[in-house]
C-alpha cells in the first residue's frame, strides 16, 4: 500500500507528485527525500529510508525508489510491506509511462503531466494497485500524449528507443519505437510495427593465467508491440535450444541454457515439440522470456587480453603493454569498447602508443581508460602505456621481483556492445503474426539481437 | 474498474479471507481459500496480495496443510520475484513446524533469488542480496556453490557492493575459500576506501575459520604503505589474536613497520594494544612504543593514550629494562600535565599499583592473552528459519536487523509517550557512586533473602556447557543508552558478586556479555546480556538451574540496580 508517489528530476526538481491517502505530510516530502538521498554516507543504500516526522508525531515514513532514466521514481509507504512486489510495481510503472507517452525522460513527463496523472489515477487507487495492463488502462485514458519535437541533433542521445539505451539503437530502423503507444481511435495512419529484442548481458571473470573463472549471461527477450490488442503472434527459436544440463536436442552442441522463465501471457504448447512461443500482447512492451547461462559458453569469449606489465621500482616506471584479441566471427563487430584499467595511487603522467588512430587513451579517476570505438571480429589491438609511479615504495624484504605488477594494479574490466550477436547462440527463427490488417499494409517487423558487457573482469 | 486483478470475484473474496466470521468457521475459509487458489487469471499484485491475506489462515491439520502447499506450489515459479517472495514467506510461515519442508522450499526459491540478484535493476537486486544474507544466516552453506554470482563488478554502485561482499564473507567453506579470497584481495586495493576497507574487515571475518591463508594476504596487504589500508589491517590483527591465539605468531612478525602509516585514532589503538599484550615477541615494540610516548604531547585522542598507558605498563613487567624510562616519562606527563582527567586517572592509578609491588601488578595486569571462547559463543549462534520467517519479504532484511530495531523503537517510544519521563527518572534515582551501590546490595539481603556468594568461580568450557543446557526462566529488557564500558561494567558486577564469563570488547555490534553468579543455597543464576545497537535496549536473559522465582526476582533487581547506577554514572 502506497502513501505517495512522485518523480524528481535527477536535480530533485519533483515532476509529478501524488497523494493517494492524505495520511500524511505534504509536498515537502519530496524535498526531504532528495535532501536525505544526497546527504547519505557512501556505504548506506538508498534503496530503502525512513523518516520520522516531528519527535511526538507519529509519522513515519518509509521511503522505496528506483533511478530510471536519470528519474527518480518514489513510493513512499508506513507499513511494512514487501519490497520486491513494491519496486516491481515502480519498474512496471516506469516501463507504463514510457510506453504512454513515448519514452520516459524529464522532457517527457514534464510534456505529459496530465496524462501521468491520469494513468497514475487509474492504476493505484488509494493506494492499492488495480491493475498495470496497457490492455485495461487503455479503455480509461483519454488524454493524448504529446509527443516531442521532431528529430534534432541534440536530442539524438536521448533517443531512447526500445531495448537497451546503446550505440546501435540510434542506427536502428526508425526512431518509431520510441513513439507512445496511443490508443488506435485517433491514429489509424500510423504504422503496424512490432520490435522484437534478444538482449543478453554478459558477466564474466578471467583469472590472470588467462583461465575462465566464471562465465554468467543474462538473456532477455522483449517485445514492443504497436499492433492492436488481441493479435496472435508467434516466435520461433532456435530448434537446438536446450534447458537443464541433460536436455538434449538435435545434433551438433545444441543451444543451452540453465533456467528459462516466461511471461504469464505466453502461451507453450509448441514449445516442447517445436520451441515456438505463442502469444497475445497487449500493445506496449513486455519481456517475453528471460534466461540464464553459466559456466558454459558455447561460443568463445567475445575478446581475450593478454597484458604484460614491467616495473622498474627503483625509476617507479610501470609499463604496461596491452593485447586486446577479439574472437568474434569476421564478419562481427563491437562497439563502443571501453578497456578500464585501474593504477595504483600517484601515478602522473602517462605516454601512449597505440595501434589505431581512432582510439583513445587517457588518465582519470585512479585508472586508465582505452577506448576503442569499434573492433572487427578476428582482429588483434594494442596499446603500450608508459606511466610514472613516484611515490609507491615496492614491498620491502621480498626481494626484487621487477615482474610481480605492483599492487593496486588492475583488474582490468572491459565494457562493450555486440549487435546481432547474442552469447549463448539463441536467435530468433521467425516471428509470425497471424493478425491480418484490413486494407493496411503487412506490419513491420523487427528483429535485433545484442549482447552487451555487464562485468567483464580481466585479472593481471 | 474492478478491484485487484481483473475479476469481481477477486473482492468478494478479499472481504470473505478477512472476515472474522468466515475466519472463524474454518471450513468456509478453506473453501474461499480453494477459490482463490485456483483462481487463474489473478494478474502478480493480486496474486502477491492473497498471499498476503493467507498469512492469516491456520490449517486445521497436517493434511489441510500440505494440502494448500501442494495447490500453491506453483506461485514458487512464478516470473514476478514479488510473487515468489510472497509465496516463500506463506510457506515458511505455514510449515514452521515442518524444518525439511522450510528447507525444500528455501532451495527451491534460490533460482529466482540469484536471478534477482543479478538483475538489471539494482534497487531489486539490492533486496534480493538482503534476503539471501537473510538466508545464509540460518543455513550457512546454501549458497556456497553459488559464489561466483556474488563477485563485485566494477561499476556496481557501493551499497550493492559491500552487501556482496558480506554475502561472500558468510557463504565461504572449504572448496571456494581459494577464490573467495583472491576476489575479496581483489578488492582491497580499489579505489574507493570504504569498499576496500570493508574487504579488509572481511577477510578478517573468513580468517576466523581459514587463518593461515588470510593472515598471509593481509600481511602483504601491509607492504602498500596505505594509511587506509594498514590501519584496518591491524585493527583485524588485534581481534583476530584475540580470537585464534594460534596466529599470535604471523601477526607479530607482520607488525614491524606499521606505526609510520597509522594516523588515526582506532589503528593506533589496536597496533599499542597489540604491541602492549605480544610486545615480548616483537623485537623493537618498546622503542615503537617509546616514538608514542614522545609524541604523547600533540596527541589528540585521550583514548591512545590511555591504551598506551597500559600496554607500555604490560610491556614493563615483561621487558623492564627497555621500558622503564619511557614508562617514567609517560606517567609523569600524564600525572604532572594532562588536562584529561579520565588520561590523568589512570596514570595515578597505574602509579599507585606500582607503589603496590611488582607482584600486585601482575596479578591486576596480566590478563588472559586472548579469549577464543567468546568467538565460539557468538558462533553458534545460527538463528532457525522461524526465528525470522515473518520478516521474509518485508522491509526488515533490506533496512537490517539492529536499523529495523532502531526505527520500531522510535516508533514504539512515539506511541508510548508518557512512559519516556518514567525511565528518566529510574536512572536518576540510582546511586551515585559503588560505594553507596554496596550499602544498597548488602540492604537486599533482608528484603528478597538473596546472598550471592562472593568467589564462584566457573569455567568457561562448564558454563557453555550449562547455559546450553537450560531454557531462559526470564527475560526483560532494560532502557541503556550510549556504548557500553566493559571495564566499568565488569568492576561494578564484582562488587555485587556476579562474575563475568566471557565479554565483547567495547564497541562491537551487537554486544554480548555472559555473566554468572551463585547464591549461598547452591542455585546458579547464568545471564546473557545483549545489546543490539547503539542506543537501544539492554536485553537480559536468565537461566536458572533450580526453578526459584523469588531469588530469581531478587536477582534480576541486583542486576537492575547495577545497570541503574552505570547508566547514571556514564551520563
Amino acid at each position: 500500500m502506497i502513501s505517495q508517489f512522485f518523480i524528481l528530476s535527477s536535480k530533485g526538481d519533483p515532476l509529478i507528485y501524488k497523494d493517494f491517502r492524505g495520511d500524511s505530510g505534504g509536498r515537502d516530502v519530496a524535498e526531504l527525500f532528495y535532501r536525505k538521498l544526497t546527504g547519505l554516507p557512501g556505504d548506506e543504500s538508498p534503496v530503502v529510508m525512513v523518516t520520522s516526522g516531528g519527535e511526538w508525531h507519529h509519522d513515519d515514513r518509509h521511503f522505496i525508489h528506483i533511478r530510471h532514466s536519470g528519474l527518480y521514481l518514489v513510493a513512499t509507504t508506513s507499513e511494512n510491506i514487501s519490497p520486491f512486489s513494491l519496486l516491481e510495481l515502480l519498474s512496471r510503472l516506469a516501463t507504463l509511462l514510457g510506453d504512454y507517452c513515448g519514452s520516459l525522460g524529464e522532457g517527457t513527463i514534464s510534456r505529459n503531466v496530465a496524462l501521468v496523472y491520469e494513468l497514475l489515477d487509474e492504476v493505484l487507487d488509494y493506494g492499492y494497485v488495480q491493475t498495470t495492463s496497457t490492455e485495461m488502462l487503455r479503455n480509461f485514458i483519454q488524454t493524448e500524449a504529446v509527443v516531442s519535437k521532431p528529430f534534432s541533433l541534440f536530442d539524438l542521445s536521448s533517443v531512447g528507443l526500445f531495448g537497451a539505451e546503446t550505440q546501435q539503437s540510434k542506427v536502428a530502423p526508425s526512431s518509431a519505437a520510441s513513439r507512445p503507444v496511443l490508443s488506435s481511435r485517433s491514429d489509424q495512419s500510423q504504422k503496424n510495427e512490432v520490435f522484437l529484442d534478444v538482449v543478453e548481458r554478459l558477466s564474466v571473470l578471467i583469472a590472470s593465467n588467462g583461465s575462465l573463472l566464471k562465465v554468467d549471461v543474462q538473456g532477455e527477450i522483449r517485445l514492443k508491440s504497436f499492433l492492436p490488442s488481441g493479435s496472435e503472434m508467434r516466435i520461433g527459436l532456435t530448434e537446438e535450444f536446450c534447458v537443464g544440463k541433460s536436455e538434449l536436442r538435435g545434433y551438433g552442441p545444441g543451444i543451452r541454457v540453465d533456467e528459462v522463465s516466461f511471461h504469464s501471457s505466453v502461451l507453450l504448447e509448441e514449445f516442447e515439440s517445436h520451441r515456438i512461443l505463442r502469444l497475445q500482447p497487449p500493445q506496449g512492451e513486455l519481456t517475453v522470456m528471460r534466461y540464464q547461462l553459466s559456466d558454459d559458453l558455447p561460443s568463445p569469449l567475445p575478446f581475450r587480453l593478454f597484458p604484460s606489465v614491467q616495473w622498474d621500482r627503483g625509476s617507479g616506471r610501470l609499463q604496461v603493454y596491452l593485447k586486446l584479441r577479439c574472437d568474434l566471427p569476421p564478419k562481427s563487430q563491437a562497439l563502443n569498447v571501453r578497456l578500464h584499467l585501474p593504477l595504483p595511487r600517484g601515478v602522473i603522467s602517462l605516454s601512449q602508443e597505440l595501434s589505431g588512430p581512432e582510439q583513445k587513451a587517457e588518465l582519470g579517476d585512479g585508472a586508465l581508460h582505452w577506448d576503442l570505438p569499434r573492433v572487427q571480429g578476428g582482429s588483434q589491438l594494442s596499446g603500450l602505456f608508459q606511466m610514472d609511479v613516484p611515490g609507491l615504495p615496492g614491498p620491502s624484504g621480498q626481494g626484487p621481483s621487477t615482474t610481480a605488477p605492483p599492487l593496486g594494479l588492475g583488474p582490468a574490466s572491459l565494457s562493450f556492445e555486440l549487435p546481432r550477436h547474442t552469447c549463448s547462440g539463441l536467435q530468433v527463427r521467425f516471428l509470425r503474426l497471424a493478425f491480418r490488417p484490413c486494407g493496411n499494409a503487412n506490419p513491420h517487423k523487427w528483429v535485433r539481437h545484442l549482447s552487451h558487457s555487464d562485468a567483464y573482469v580481466i585479472r593481471i | 474498474m474492478p478491484y485487484l486483478g481483473s475479476e469481481d470475484v477477486v473482492k468478494e473474496l478479499k472481504k470473505a479471507l478477512c472476515n472474522p466470521h468466515i475466519q472463524a468457521d474454518r471450513l468456509r475459509y478453506r473453501n474461499v481459500i480453494q477459490r482463490v487458489i485456483r483462481m487463474p487469471k489473478l494478474d502478480q499484485w493480486g496474486q502477491a496480495e492473497v498471499l498476503n491475506f493467507l498469512l492469516r489462515y491456520e490449517p486445521r491439520s497436517e493434511e489441510e496443510l500440505f494440502d494448500i502447499l501442494n495447490l500453491l506450489d506453483s506461485f514458487l515459479k512464478s516470473s514476478s520475484p514479488g510473487v515468489v517472495m510472497g509465496a516463500t514467506k506463506l510457506f515458511l510461515i505455514l510449515a514452521k513446524k515442518f524444518p525439511h519442508v522450510q528447507t525444500d522450499v528455501l532451495v527451491q526459491v534460490k533460482g529466482p533469488l540469484l536471478a534477482a540478484c543479478s538483475s538489471e535493476s539494482r534497487e531489486l537486486c539490492f533486496a534480493a542480496l538482503c534476503h539471501v544474507r537473510q538466508i545464509l544466516h540460518s543455513l550457512p552453506g546454501h549458497f556456497s556453490s553459488h559464489y561466483k554470482k556474488f563477485f563485485c563488478s566494477y561499476s556496481e554502485p557501493h551499497y550493492i557492493k559491500l552487501q556482496k561482499v558480506e554475502v561472500l564473507c558468510e557463504l565461504v567453506n572449504d572448496e571456494n575459500v581459494q577464490q573467495v579470497l583472491e576476489e575479496l584481495r581483489g578488492y582491497c586495493t580499489d579505489v574507493s576506501a570504504d569498499f576496500a576497507q570493508a574487504a579488509i574487515f572481511a577477510i578478517g571475518g573468513i580468517a576466523r575459520t581459514y587463518t593461515d591463508q588470510c593472515v598471509q594476504i593481509l600481511t602483504e596487504l601491509l607492504g602498500l604503505r596505505q594509511e587506509h589500508i594498514t590501519t584496518v589491517v591491524v585493527q583485524t590483527f588485534r581481534d583476530l589474536v584475540w580470537l585464534c591465539p594460534q596466529c599470535t605468531e604471523a601477526v607479530c612478525q607482520a607488525l614491524p613497520g606499521c606505526e609510520e602509516n597509522i594516523q588515526d585514532s582506532e589503528g593506533k589503538q589496536a597496533l599499542i594494544w597489540l604491541l602492549g599484550v605480544h610486545g615480548e615477541r616483537i623485537p623493537n615494540a618498546p622503542y615503537v612504543l617509546e616514538d608514542f610516548v614522545e609524541n604523547v604531547k600533540s596527541e589528540t585522542f585521550p583514548a591512545v593514550t590511555m591504551e598506551l598507558l597500559t600496554a607500555l605498563l604490560r610491556l614493563f613487567l615483561s621487558r623492564p629494562a627497555e621500558c622503564q624510562d619511557a614508562l617514567g616519562r609517560l606517567l609523569h606527563y600524564c600525572i604532572e600535565e594532562e588536562k584529561n582527567m579520565a588520561v590523568r586517572d589512570r596514570g595515578l592509578f597505574y602509579y599507585r599499583l606500582l607503589l603496590a609491588g611488582i607482584d600486585e601488578v601482575k596479578r591486576i595486569l596480566c590478563s588472559p592473552k586472548s579469549d577464543p571462547s567468546l568467538g565460539l559463543l557468538e558462533d553458534q549462534a545460527e538463528r532457525p528459519v522461524n526465528s525470522w520467517a515473518s520478516d521474509f519479504n518485508t522491509l526488515v532484511p533490506v533496512y537490517g536487523k539492529a536499523r529495523w530495531a532502531t526505527i520500531s523503537k522510535y516508533q514504539g517510544a512515539e506511541r508510548r509517550g508518557p512512559e519516556l519521563p518514567d525511565t528518566a527518572s529510574f536512572a536518576t534515582s540510582g546511586p551515585l557512586i559503588p560505594e553507596e551501590n554496596k550499602e544498597r546490595v548488602q540492604e537486599l539481603p533482608d528484603s528478597g533473602a538473596l546472598v550471592l556468594v562472593p568467589n564462584c568461580q566457573l569455567t568457561a568450557e562448564y558454563f557453555e556447557k550449562t547455559w546450553f543446557s537450560l531454557k531462559v526462566a526470564h527475560q526483560q529488557v532494560f532502557p541503556w543508552r550510549g556504548a557500553v564500558h566493559p571495564d566499568t561494567l565488569q568492576m561494578a558486577l564484582q562488587v555485587v558478586n556476579i562474575q563475568t564469563i566471557a565479554m565483547s570488547r567495547a564497541g562491537a555490534h551487537p554486544w554480548k556479555a555472559y555473566l554468572s553468579a551463585q547464591d549461598d543455597t547452591g542455585c546458579l543464576f547464568l545471564t546473557e546480556l545483549l545489546l543490539e545497537s547503539e542506543n537501544s535496549e539492554m536485553q537480559i536473559s536468565v537461566k536458572q538451574n533450580e526453578p526459584r522465582t523469588e531469588t530469581l526476582n531478587s536477582f534480576i533487581s541486583v542486576l537492575e540496580t547495577v545497570f541503574g547506577t552505570i547508566g547514571d554514572i556514564k551520563s
